[in-house]
């Protein structure tokens, strides 16, 4: 396999996962690096399984669409494990050897024995953050549950720097180049409603990214 | 809305001065459009087609296009472009998977017509079972419909398409509709980093002097066809008339080869020429296999990649000279029954191992281990 990092991001609609995989695809790119992201849902509607993956390499990528073989995976609700709300069964599947799993959730959630075995074979690293919880205290709305994700994310690995990570955040919030489908301009209208201008909306969401890369905590599986 | 300078298509398409840009296929066809001087766009809504044609209506309303407006449905669309286009103005639309097959009875009139309509076709499923998940299926049917078509593999080569589809169909010895094809999802919701031009050149307008018939004329061809066609009455050369015009079509498409030749660099593109196990594929299904030939060359097979960009007209020649010496083809294809397979068994002019696999449909990714166990086990025969 070549050096790829692939990064896949299970949540449910309306959480973000599209938006945050872009974010990190867009400083991946800023910072040098060769990146493509894609999305996976149905129809566009909230609560419905969503996906999305991120590929970022040293080197041109050429594969496309789902993630199979994913070194990071990133559970964006805990319904993705607890309802298989997710394109795969189960949530982990085809997980790299000494992959990270990130998991929302304020409790550890309970896995299945056999599921539990697995992870501990393929030596995954399992980290949990509350990231709604910080999306709401920090940041003000449940909204920013993408950007705490990201933030968790970016403690415990080094996949881009602080300052492409903040360039791709004012790219992607600050107007202008980008175009979202209805329904995600329809999101981004009641998240830039919460503030008083986009520059403040991006202060807090970077306020939400740092105060979660401090919270998130590594969960030895036993 | 940016200024624009007109300029011929060799400068545009030889322009030095690119742009970097991290952006999704929707995003890329909104770029080829803004630069294309289109006269008329006309859109209407289907996943995952939705977003390109929005964004061109964005371009409306900033004046880079001076006519838009959302149809009925597909048939009524692909009727409205054509009234366009006989008209004598440059038109685009963009459908995908059931919206393709709801507009069908247009596409050959269009070419029967000599029309030279570009439509980005952003593939899906078709239906039953319903899915809006990429697959290439719709492709099959627009085979044989004598429009011209393209397969662009990600979002540099849709943009890239779509401004020479419109120059290579203008021209007047080819005068024939042109589907530029990308896989839904995979292109179109995919962000990439693509060059494009600089924003303030475009091609130049649309001559409807180039036509080879004229524009809405009661009397000649292509509307006298339609009011009074040849084949309703029962003598020799109306019969003779009607057959005719059909193979002028053909041979329009067949004109065309030097005109792609020359603006696409080719009809296919060959790496690792003269491997003994080549991977013939069009499509993100290119994607896909560079992966596994890179995999497959790591475990010392000699693998090659046939990449056709082209579908109609057929690269007959390329693909026979590019597999004089191998001994398998491998043909992955994200669709369930396998046209591409059926067109390079028609072609060939040899006796070679043929595999028409992978085939994955209705919406599932193709894994690379899947092309790489082809691959090996053509090696290991």
């Amino acid at each position: 396999m070549r050096n790829v990092t692939n990064i896949r991001m299970s949540g449910l609609g309306g959480q973000g996962v599209v938006t945050a995989a872009h974010i990190l695809g867009s400083a991946a790119t800023t910072q040098g690096f060769e990146s493509t992201v894609n999305p996976f849902f149905g129809a566009e509607k909230r609560l419905a399984p969503a996906e999305s993956y991120v590929r970022i390499s040293k080197e041109r990528i050429y594969e496309r669409g789902e993630i199979l073989s994913p070194n990071i995976i990133m559970i964006f609700h805990p319904h993705v494990i607890t309802l298989g709300k997710c394109y795969t069964m189960p949530f982990f599947e085809g997980l790299q050897e000494n992959g990270i799993i990130l998991i929302n959730s304020d409790e550890v959630i309970e896995l299945k024995k056999a599921d539990k075995e697995q992870l501990m074979q393929l030596k995954a690293a399992v980290y949990y953050v509350s990231a709604t919880e910080i999306a709401s205290e920090v940041g003000g709305t449940e909204l920013s549950t993408n950007m705490a994700m990201l933030g968790a994310l970016l403690g415990i690995t080094s996949l881009v720097d602080d300052e492409s990570f903040e360039q791709a955040l004012t790219e992607r919030f600050s107007g202008g180049k980008f175009v979202a489908s209805a329904t995600t301009a329809a999101l981004d209208d009641a998240v830039k409603g919460k503030y008083a201008r986009v520059t403040q909306l991006i202060e807090k969401n970077i306020e939400v990214v740092k105060a979660a890369s401090k919270s998130v905590r590594e969960h030895k599986l036993s | 809305m940016i200024k624009q300078q007109e300029v011929t298509p060799d400068i545009l398409f030889s322009s030095e001065e690119k742009q970097d840009m991290f952006i999704t296929g929707s995003e890329a066809v909104k770029e080829a459009v803004k630069r294309a001087n289109v006269d008329i766009a006309i859109s209407y809504p289907i996943t995952p087609q939705s977003e390109s044609m929005h964004l061109v209506g964005d371009l409306y309303a900033q004046g880079y296009i001076d006519e838009y407006l959302r149809g009925e449905n597909e048939l009524a669309v692909m009727s409205e472009v054509a009234g366009a286009s006989m008209g004598g103005v440059r038109v685009f639309t963009a459908t995908g998977g059931p919206g393709t097959l709801r507009a069908f009875e247009m596409f050959s009139t269009w070419s029967g017509a000599r029309l030279p309509i570009v439509c980005a076709f952003l593939t899906r499923g078709l239906n039953s079972p319903l899915t809006i998940q990429p697959d290439n299926l719709e492709m099959a049917h627009v085979l044989d419909t004598g429009m011209l078509m393209l397969h662009a593999e990600n979002a540099q080569d849709l943009y890239d398409m779509l401004l020479r589809a419109f120059i290579v169909a203008e021209m007047p010895d080819v005068h024939i509709p042109i589907g530029v094809f990308a896989d839904g999802f995979f292109v179109t919701h995919t962000r990439d980093k693509i060059q494009v031009d600089s924003e303030d050149i475009k091609l130049p307008k649309y001559n409807p002097y180039n036509s080879p018939v004229p524009a809405i004329d009661m009397e000649n061809v292509p509307v006298r066809l339609m009011r009074d066609p040849f084949v309703m009455k029962s003598n020799f050369i109306s019969y003779a008339a009607h057959a005719s015009w059909q193979q002028e079509v053909l041979a329009a498409v067949e004109r065309s080869r030097r005109y792609l030749n020359k603006y696409l660099g080719g009809l296919t593109e060959v790496t690792h020429e003269g491997a003994e196990i080549m991977v013939l594929a069009s499509g993100t299904a290119v994607s896909q296999s560079r992966e596994a030939i890179e995999q497959a060359r790591n475990e010392g097979i000699d693998a090659g990649l046939i990449k056709l960009k082209c579908l109609r007209p057929f690269p007959v020649e390329e693909i026979n000279n590019a597999l004089k010496t191998a001994k398998a083809v491998v043909i992955p294809e994200f669709n369930r029954v396998g046209w591409l397979f059926r067109e390079v068994k028609a072609a060939l002019q040899k006796e070679i191992h043929v595999i028409g696999a992978p085939r994955v449909f209705g919406g599932m990714t193709m894994p690379v281990e899947l092309i790489l166990d082809e691959i090996r086990r053509c090696h290991n025969v």
